[in-house]
């Protein structure tokens, strides 16, 4: 094998269709044909089933069938909610279906990307697309360096195969071949009363890169971008975050990320401007988002920056994306003698596009017993018997439809003694009594801006003081979006490379008449690839040819015609 | 005008082009079976032609005799690519010239209608899914016009007609979205690039699709099947589709790459990352890695022909389901129907 992957291949040696490229996997349509017929095999040890395993990794049809899995599989990541995009939607799916989960969950359908079948497909299809690349890598290299091979014996057998006879004699219509074919941009060749000449080494040039760039990806992101990390935070008005992992509410870091590597820096949210359209339908619909940001970074002062939902900010080497905004009701719980229990904004996440909001306040310190409050507000509210409903996003100045906040009443075990991380966005109602609110005795709470109301049981009392807005950011350090950007192009480009730029061989052929006979040429070429044009630019190349013919021999022209008409 | 009658017009533009794509639909269908007629009463100069292994390559001889006659050059020999079947020669019947011109009108008030669309909203008119397929069914019949410059592939019409008809219909009846603003997540140059060149790929690879299901039609004749479908007869020989097919695809494969290069950085910029498989994402990158094993099934022994014109149909199919189910049904954050 090693010999025959070395030797130049001869075109026409055994017909137009069985030449090609001896280091093209052996199905590839222009590879070296193995030879079927040999049914008696030699007994491999294990070198040679390693060899044997290797080339049918590499060949093109294992490649073709693990990019057609590739695709197969990557369907049920589509169709199952992902960990990774949606775990709240896996969540639900573990709820709704919980037999159809414990299968699913086994084969790695929630995480598909990342499941074992999946890497195990792209893996076997890098690898194979490593050991194809390596070795045409080194055959182009050496391409590039060889002059075009020897003109076949026998040019009729190839494509746009042509020929004339002249009398210019040999010799020059050779010359002249040979700058036709320079100007053309060819590789040229000389042979004894022929030239060889090659073009469109760039095919190959853009097909490598093209697939070389593809390994770059996958390596990027696969590797620099564990680097990286993301971060989720609710970051209520006048409230300054600082990046550390503590600061988050949820925080992912990369497999290699170091923890105290976090670029420091502050944010704070000074102003929330949202922009909404009335529809006709009575609807609102989103305009714009601008959150007006006070970034600071070690040693400097608090600068201004305005973040938009296409427009992300940059502190320090990290991105802050924008995700999400709400209103967060100021509230001041007391205890029955007054003294303050609880104090602060609490975000109340949106349920719909005029900002009806949930949201959830604990109170376990302070009072006779652990107090949560859970419930609405609306900016611009109708009532109706289960909450609230807003009918605009904009908070209303109409005395009779004044923000509200609805609140029921919850006493018992909040389970925040235990350590353990719980949902601050929700309530898990387990052990807990209502003790106020819709389906209890006691009707719920009904406040506005600055009125307060006595909780029950004489537990103490609490105040709506006012509204902040709130916005949630995505915050993330990766370092590998230039390099990806970086392989992108290169893939892009070589992929043009490598479709549209045709690679071929052409033949011409000047064989001198004995005697007084005219000189006999011959026009042929060879596609390396798709080709489709070949046959008409071999046309093209003989009829420019001899045009010059005609310019170099005007004598002999005027010979020649007469003895055609004689 | 105020953008809602602005809006008013384009509607009636939308249908005005569908009824006027249909009837370039019936006087493609006529044309067929005009063909077809002419296939049956001259079927001993069809078959041979048909029965033939044409050449790869559909090159005209342009070496002809102007050239040699005019040289002191003796014309010995030239191996003209032969002409596979009648039907390239291009005598276009009555039906199909009238059926073209019908497409062109229809294109006109197409394009009229997306202007209109475009001026109603202020900006490009694609940002629902309505405007969406009436600007990706525009681009097709436009990517179908504009390729008969190059080889005349006239006998797609009912095919194309087809599809345009019926996505319009879908769009005009299921889709349709009043004027409104542009969601902020959608406020970006990129909605220009991203979803234009997105289009344009999907008008590529459905002419392709059709030249594919044209090739395994002709594959099947040519090994003595489908007697009942005369006018397939009147059509290039398989090979000659295939190849036409695949430098079609490959045209739209490339904007396809560029489609999820955009799409990446466009994601980077509004939500953090450039790659994190959401379920658009996941269906991009399918259609992508099918038409690569097109591509690459091209250059393989034995998966040329069927095997590989199947693969380019299940990836034009692959972009149908994306650009509707998936954009409909599937949770995800490409959720910019309008629905």
């Amino acid at each position: 094998m090693a010999s025959r992957t070395r030797s130049e291949p001869t075109p026409g040696d055994d017909g137009s269709s069985a030449v090609g490229d001896p280091l093209r996997p052996s199905d590839h349509v222009d590879g070296t044909p193995t030879d079927d017929a040999a049914v008696t095999q030699p007994r491999l040890n294990l070198l040679g089933y390693l060899r044997f395993f290797w080339r049918q990794l590499t060949s093109m049809r294992t490649a073709l069938i693990l990019l057609l899995l590739l695709a197969l599989g990557a369907v049920p990541g589509s169709l199952v909610p992902q960990r990774s995009s949606d775990p709240n939607g896996v969540v639900a799916y573990q709820v709704n279906n919980p037999d159809t989960f414990k299968i699913l969950d086994a084969l790695g359908l929630f995480s598909t990307f990342t499941s074992p079948w999946f890497s195990a497909i792209y893996l076997l299809l890098f690898v194979s697309l490593v050991g194809c690349i390596i070795p045409r890598l080194k055959h182009h290299l050496d391409a590039l360096r060889a002059k075009p091979p020897k003109t076949p014996a026998r040019l009729e057998r190839l494509v746009g195969f042509s020929s004339v006879t002249t009398t210019t004699d040999a010799a020059t219509a050779i010359a002249e071949a040979r700058s036709l074919l320079k100007r053309q941009g060819y590789r040229v060749a000389d042979y004894p009363d022929s030239v060889s000449a090659e073009r469109g080494y760039l095919r190959e040039t853009g097909n490598l890169i093209f697939h070389i760039a593809l390994v770059g990806i996958l390596l990027t992101v696969g590797v620099f971008g564990s680097f990286g990390y993301t971060g989720q935070r609710i970051l209520v008005q006048d409230e300054a975050f600082t990046n550390v992992i503590s600061d988050y509410d949820s925080y992912e870091p990369g497999r290699f990320a170091d923890e105290n590597s976090l670029q420091p820096f502050q944010l704070r949210l000074d102003t929330f401007e949202p922009k909404y359209a009335a529809q006709p339908n009575g609807t609102w619909a989103a305009e714009d988002f601008a959150a007006n940001l006070s970034t600071r970074v070690p040693g400097g002062s608090w600068s201004k920056q305005t973040l938009k939902v296409n427009a992300p900010v940059d502190v320090g080497g990290t991105q802050v994306y924008l995700l999400g905004n709400g209103f967060a009701p100021v509230v001041t719980v007391k205890d029955p003698k007054g003294t303050v229990v609880y104090s602060g904004p609490v975000a109340f996440l949106s349920q719909d596009n005029n900002l009806t909001s949930t949201g959830v306040i604990k109170v376990p310190d302070g009072l006779a017993k652990q107090v949560a409050f859970q419930g609405f507000f609306c900016p611009t509210p109708v009532t109706t018997t289960a909450g609230c409903q807003s009918i605009s996003p904009y908070l209303s100045t109409d005395s009779q439809a004044l923000p509200v906040l609805q609140l029921s009443v919850f006493t018992g075990d909040l389970g925040l003694d235990k350590g353990v991380a719980v949902n601050a966005y929700s309530l898990n109602e387990d052990k807990l009594t209502k003790i106020a609110g819709f389906r209890t005795a006691v009707p719920g709470l009904d406040l506005h801006v600055g009125e307060s109301a006595d909780l029950p049981d004489g537990l103490g009392s609490i105040e709506f003081t006012g509204i902040k807005r709130f916005v949630s950011v995505d915050i993330h350090h990766d370092p590998t979006p230039a390099y990806a950007l970086l392989f992108a192009v290169l893939i892009l480009g070589g992929l043009l490379l490598s479709l549209f730029v045709p690679r071929r061989r052409v033949w011409i052929k000047a064989t001198p008449g004995a005697g007084k006979k005219p000189t006999r040429i011959e026009y042929a070429g060879l596609a390396r690839g798709e080709d489709p044009t070949l046959a008409r630019a071999v046309a093209e190349l003989a009829q420019r040819h001899q045009q010059h013919l005609e310019g170099v021999s005007e004598p002999a022209r005027s010979i020649d015609r007469t003895a055609n008409v004689g | 005008m105020t953008p809602a009658a602005l809006a008013a017009y384009s509607v009636v533009a939308v249908y005005s082009a569908m009824a006027v794509y249909v009837l370039a639909f019936i006087a493609f269908a006529l044309d067929l079976s005009k063909r077809s007629a002419i296939a049956q009463s001259s079927s001993s100069t069809f078959a041979p032609a048909a029965g033939a292994k044409a050449p790869a390559s559909l090159s005209r001889a342009t070496t002809g005799s102007a050239g040699a006659a005019k040289s002191a050059t003796v014309l010995e020999r030239i191996a003209p690519p032969a002409v596979p079947t009648a039907s390239l020669a291009g005598q276009a019947s009555r039906f199909q010239r009238t059926a073209y011109a019908l497409v062109i009108v229809g294109w006109v008030v197409h394009v009229a209608a997306l202007v209109l669309r475009g001026l109603a909203e202020g900006r490009v008119p694609w940002s629902d899914l309505y405007g969406f397929v009436v600007t990706g069914t525009g681009i097709m019949v436009g990517v179908f016009v504009v390729i008969q410059v190059w080889r005349d592939l006239k006998f797609l019409g009912a095919y194309i007609m087809a599809v345009v008809v019926l996505l319009l219909g879908l769009a005009s009846v299921n889709f349709y979205v009043p004027v409104e603003p542009l969601n902020p997540a959608l406020q970006s140059a990129w909605l220009v690039i991203h979803v234009f060149v997105a289009t344009l790929g999907t008008g590529f690879f459905a002419v392709g699709g059709g030249l594919s299901i044209a090739q395994l039609l002709q594959t099947r004749r040519e090994a003595g099947g489908l007697a009942r479908v005369p006018f397939l007869a009147t059509f290039p020989a398989s090979e000659v589709l295939e190849n036409i097919a695949y430098r079609v695809i490959v045209v739209g494969f490339a904007f396809w790459t560029f489609t999820l290069m955009a799409g990446a950085i466009w994601a980077e910029r509004a939500w953090g990352r450039y790659w994190g498989w959401d379920t658009k994402e996941v269906w991009t990158f399918i259609i992508w890695v099918v038409f690569a094993g097109y591509i690459h099934a091209r250059a393989t022994r034995g998966w040329r022909g069927s095997r590989s014109a199947w693969l380019a149909i299940i990836g034009f199919a692959a972009v149908m389901f994306n650009f509707t189910i998936v954009n409909l049904f599937f949770k995800g954050l490409h959720a910019y129907t309008g629905l």
